[in-house]
């Protein structure tokens, strides 16, 4: 670890103006927001994040969740992991959120660990956080892919690029995904309000690149749209073992039901993808049609058509499909 | 005096029925109020901190190493590397009291063996500064080819080690009807003790103290005292707490060296703390092992024939094999047997002793046969067994001390149900479950080690048992109070045990599940001993409170001496006789010898046995796949402490669990560098893999072994576990995979039913 300045930012301004100072708000910061600090401790204990100035955001007025008056829900951006996912607003209308959150890591950590901070996490690729190893794109632009030929069980089988094929190993984005959320952002130029869609870039040629923050862009809140009276949703993980484990396959499922047929569908996958992948194919495939097995497995075959296997993690793609078709089952034979 | 105390069979009621009983452990509370200190809370007026540089090839050469940024950096005392280490010699590789886990001397030289291997090391005034400055000691290398291959088939020649044989294995296998001919593959496990290895070396000029997280201070300290060139008594090692060690800390590693040669270099107390990467790389693991077993029977199911060759991997420094045949000649009988073995040589650290080492793997591969066998005979899994007990060890023609294998079956059946097993694959449902029931035998040997201790009597109504011995976080503080009670009567929060420091009188290494059976007995004379000389005082002394008295007329109870005719309360406090008699303390020294060397113990075979029961939930539709029920039966002896002993035995359950299902090493192949190296990516069993356990002890003192009849109960609970895993993965899915861990991955295609009876 390198030494680092600490500042405790007293305002959003402040903030914003110290994060400025950094060329880059993406790989290779100078300058970097802490939140809950999971991520960011590990990585610069790991020499792979090296900020020279560390700028605490705790202090900023943004840990509320508010239900809007047209029924969306504001998630402030240091609401903690733990208290979201025991928010009554989001257990009663987003229990896929909730889920999402408490299938991650452990409750030391959720209690720690921030909306913002679970949405800009960095890749879990073994190769990105042990720099014993040279060759990481994402690390260090230009020096190769070590996972493509190496040990990339847990590594990703859709959106990646001959350079990198890192997974986002967030659940919580995965959930926030299908429920189409949007990421508000104060920055130099002012507010922007962007789809979850958007915000995060496949790796392509530059992976050190992941999402679409400038240097001095804090997000300040999520909002997360009004759901109907026939909203149901879920979210449902495989791994190894039982808990504190990243996903292998994830699956979070929005659904509108109309009696027995599928009027609206959210599918956003985990585990599998280079950032929270939304599966519009699946989601194509489902749109009215009843909610019936034949076309959850329809809908998963569509959901991973595109899916490229590397030396390990074939296996990713039939336990995606199976992951879909359980979470599908699972959310369409609840009990309204 | 009270000398007729059965140890084994306590008679209710009397001090001595706390052996048995679930005490909790004594140090407890100072574990869970941060009071204990564990290697690395040593502290030292002017302590400076040892940071190393780990080679980040696998195989090849330091072509140069330039360090002079580092040297410059804030803090910065010094940067060993090959050239300016201070001289090491190598440990006495004849010694068998002074092992370490790997034999070279750190930067002996400039060859690069392994991927993570010590190239320098940076001394700095605090641990922030020297993490900065080895980060800024640059080292380039010419790589030469590496070998890490994960094909032992090199091992398997004519020139196996013959380990075990007795008639003719391939006339064996001919003369079965059934056979079972088998690969199975065990991968190199880390250990992982939450307490990382540390040391603080200090060095007075004269004499080194070492606080050292080990599982021996005797051999660390002779092996320490080699290794700097010092007579023995100017070395003392010293451990107090251990975050546990599972064998990883059994012999020191080439830190404790670097940092005890530091010391004394810079005349500064040293830190040195392995980080978890290191963890991975210099400080031993479980060697992948690949264990080829033929098993051939009669239709009945009499074993005719019992063929174990296996190979394990160790490094090019060392040649450790893992001993997987070590309970394969004596648990099933057969005419015919061989046990064969070798080591092939990799580009990876040496590998060490894990918990239940060779008897873990080993029983793994011959108990999956057995499980494998059973089927192919269409024969119950536990009947098979019990039709092939063996009267006696028949590998060295000795009667068995103890042995209870069958009872443990029989018993372990019960419990868990088993007469509702259905071989058929698949057959078993449990709501939308599809459940699978294993079943496997265990084994780990038994035997005592040389120990000396002492036990004082004090004048402030305290008795404290000393022992050169020490508790790795299994309960040897409590046991050894338990002890002292059982024999003086003297209440628990009296007694004080004092462990884990060269100083006190020599005891054996926590290794082996021996502890126990070792030293308990001399705790027990010593204890004799310091409590007949109070008697004498109280005799015979001047004053003497019962003047005239013989000490058989006197008794102590509850820590008053007394007439044996009267009450207790009657007589006097065993304090107040010494401080009338102005004498600090009583004291005895009792030393137990090694059943190695006794011709007593070497008429027996000494073995500890046990079953296991499991059952598996398995969900196909997402391949998931949960180890939920297990039942254990265990025959260690006596049972010394019930809650440290079920303890032990769950907690390796457990292990197993991690060991079938998620344990794994995995190597970069290019670079020869662990990638899961850390422990969120090196998957053990997390809380909620835990699953239902019930543990039953048969507790049959083994009195052959020792007085109070107890083997010792570290290793053998995970023995077996993994073998009856797989068999219930099998029934519940059909898939057979003969190498660990089974994963999700190799679930999602259950194979259709196989076989039916
Ligand atoms: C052992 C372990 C297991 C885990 N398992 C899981 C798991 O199973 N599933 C899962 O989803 N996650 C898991 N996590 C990850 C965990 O969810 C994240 O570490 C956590 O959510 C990050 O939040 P934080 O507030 O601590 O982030 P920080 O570490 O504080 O910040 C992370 C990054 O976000 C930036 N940042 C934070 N807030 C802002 C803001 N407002 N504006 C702009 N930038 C900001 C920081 O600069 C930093 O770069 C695990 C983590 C660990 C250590
Ligand atoms: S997959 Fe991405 S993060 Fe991993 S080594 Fe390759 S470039 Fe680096």
């Amino acid at each position: 670890m390198i030494d680092f300045s600490l500042t405790r930012a007293g305002s959003t301004e402040q903030a914003i103006r110290l994060g400025a100072n950094a060329k880059t708000a993406q790989q290779g910061a100078l300058v970097r927001f802490i939140a809950g600090g999971t991520t960011l401790v590990d990585l610069m204990k790991l020499d792979v994040e090296q900020p020279r100035q560390v700028v605490d955001i705790n202090g900023l007025a943004l840990a509320d969740v508010v239900r809007n008056p047209d029924g969306s829900l504001r998630i402030g951006a240091l609401v903690r992991n733990a208290d979201l996912a025991h928010n009554p607003e989001v257990l009663r209308s987003y229990p896929v959120l909730s889920l999402a959150l408490l299938s991650g890591a452990s409750g030391q950590l959720r209690n720690m660990a921030t909306t913002s901070g679970n949405l800009l996490q960095r890749t879990r690729c073994t190769y990105f956080r042990d720099t014993a190893f040279p060759a990481c794109n994402k690390r260090e632009p230009g020096s190769g892919c070590a996972a493509i030929e190496g040990n990339n069980r847990i590594n990703a089988v859709l959106g990646t690029s001959e350079h990198c094929i890192a997974t986002h190993p967030s659940d919580m984005a995965v959930a926030m995904t299908a429920l189409e959320a949007r990421i508000h952002v104060v920055g130099l130029k002012g507010e922007r309000d962007i789809a979850i869609a958007d915000f995060y870039r496949v790796p392509g040629t530059t992976p050190n690149i992941e999402n679409v923050l400038e240097p001095g862009d804090l997000i300040t809140y999520v909002t997360l749209p009004a759901t109907t009276p026939a909203t149901r949703s879920h979210y449902l993980k495989l791994r190894d073992r039982a808990s504190y484990e990243f996903a292998l396959a994830s699956a979070a499922v929005v659904v509108e039901l109309d009696g027995k047929r599928i009027r609206k569908a959210r599918i956003a996958l985990g585990g599998v993808g280079t950032k929270p992948w939304r599966s519009e194919e699946a989601e194509r495939v489902l749109e009215g049609k009843p909610a019936e097995e034949a076309h959850f497995k329809t809908a998963a075959e569509a959901a991973m058509r595109a899916a490229k296997p590397y030396r390990e993690n074939g296996f990713k793609i039939e336990l995606a499909r199976r992951c879909i078709v359980r979470a599908l089952t699972t959310v369409t034979s609840e009990q309204a | 005096m009270a000398d007729d105390i059965n140890m084994a069979n306590p008679a209710p009621g009397t001090p001595a029925a706390i052996l048995g009983s679930a005490v909790p452990r004594i140090d407890g509370p100072l574990k869970t109020s941060g009071v204990a200190r564990y290697s690395a809370d040593f502290n030292l007026p002017r302590m400076v901190y040892a940071v190393p540089v780990v080679a980040t090839i696998g195989s090849g050469r330091i072509t140069s190493l330039d360090a002079t940024q580092a040297e410059g950096m804030r803090g910065v005392l010094k940067v060993y590397r090959h050239g300016n280490m201070p001289r090491l010699y190598k440990s006495n590789p004849a010694s068998r009291t002074a092992q370490v886990g790997e034999t070279r001397p750190p930067m002996d030289d400039e060859t690069i063996y392994y991927n993570g291997q010590y190239v320098a090391v940076v001394v700095a005034e605090t641990m922030d500064q020297a993490r900065a400055a080895a980060g800024a000691v640059k080292v380039r290398y010419a790589t030469t080819p590496l070998n890490i291959s994960r094909d032992l088939s090199d091992g398997f020649t004519d020139k196996m080690e013959v380990k075990s044989k007795r008639g003719d294995v391939d006339q064996g296998f001919s003369a079965g009807t059934v056979t079972v001919d088998e690969t199975y593959i065990t991968p190199i496990e880390t250990h992982n003790p939450i307490e990382m290895h540390a040391v603080v070396a200090d060095w007075d000029g004269r004499n080194f103290t070492l606080y050292e997280s080990t599982q021996g201070v005797a051999n660390a300290k002779e092996a320490m005292a080699d290794m700097l060139g010092v007579p023995q008594e100017n070395m003392r090692v010293v451990m107090q707490f251990l975050g546990s060690g599972f064998g990883g800390k059994l012999f020191p590693w080439t830190h404790t060296p670097i940092a005890a040669a530091a010391a004394r270099d810079l005349n500064r107390p040293v830190k040195l703390v392995v980080d978890r990467h290191m963890m991975f790389t210099n400080v031993g693991h479980r060697p992948r092992t690949v264990q080829r077993v033929r098993l051939a029977a009669t239709s009945a199911g009499k074993l005719t024939s019992i063929s174990h060759d296996y190979a394990s991997d160790s490094s090019l420094l060392d040649e450790k094999g893992e001993n997987c045949g070590e309970a394969t000649p004596l648990l099933w009988s057969t005419p015919n047997l061989r046990v064969r073995a070798s080591v092939v040589r990799r580009n990876l650290g040496t590998p060490t002793p894990m918990r239940g080492p060779g008897a873990v793997p080993g029983l793994y591969a011959t108990e999956s046969a057995m499980n494998e066998l059973a089927i192919k005979l269409r024969m119950d899994p536990v009947q098979l067994r019990l039709l092939n007990e063996p009267e006696l060890d028949e590998s060295t023609g000795k009667p068995f001390s103890s042995r209870h294998l069958k009872e443990c079956l029989t018993t372990g059946a019960e419990k868990f149900g088993w007469s509702r097993y259905n071989p058929e694959v698949g057959s078993m449902k449990k709501g939308d479950l599809t459940i699978g029931w294993g079943v496997a035998a265990a084994s780990w040997i038994a035997g005592r080690s040389g120990t000396d201790t002492h036990v004082s009597m004090n004048d402030d109504g305290t008795v404290r048992v000393v022992c050169g011995t020490q508790d790795i976080g299994t309960g040897t503080y409590t046991i050894f109070a338990q002890v002292v009670h059982a024999r003086t009567g003297v209440p628990m929060d009296r007694i004080k045990v004092v462990l884990g420091d060269t100083r006190l009188p020599s005891g054996p290494m926590s290794g082996g599940s021996m502890v126990t059976g070792s030293v308990l007995p001399s705790i027990d004379e010593a204890a004799r001993e310091a409590m007949g000389q109070l008697l004498k005082i109280a005799t015979s002394g001047n004053p003497a409170p019962f003047p005239g008295a013989k000490v058989d007329d006197l008794a102590l109870t509850d820590g008053y001496v007394h007439l044996k005719s009267g009450a207790p309360a009657s007589g006097v406090r065993f304090e107040k006789i010494l401080q009338d008699a102005n004498v600090r303390a009583t004291g005895g020294k009792g030393s137990t010898q090694s059943s190695f060397e006794s011709d007593a113990a070497k008429k027996f075979s000494f073995h500890s046995f046990g079953a296991h029961f499991v059952e598996v939930e398995y969900d196909p539709g997402i391949a998931r796949l949960r180890v939920s029920r297990v039942v254990s039966v265990i025959d260690v002896g006596k049972v010394i402490n019930a809650r440290a002993a079920r303890n032990q035995i769950e907690g390796a359950v457990v292990m197993g669990v991690g060991m079938a299902l998620f344990e794994e090493t995995q190597y970069d192949a290019r670079t020869a560098r662990p990638t899961n190296n850390n422990l969120a990516d090196y998957i053990i069993s997390s809380n909620p893999d835990t699953p239902e356990m019930d543990v039953v002890f048969l507790d049959y003192p083994d009195t052959n072994l020792s007085s109070f009849g107890a083997r010792g109960v570290g290793e053998i609970g995970l023995a077996g576990v993994a073998p009856a895993i797989t068999a219930a993965i099998y029934q519940a899915t059909g898939v057979r995979k003969r190498e660990l861990p089974v994963r999700i991955e190799d679930l999602l295609h259950p194979a259709p039913a196989l076989h039916s009876i």
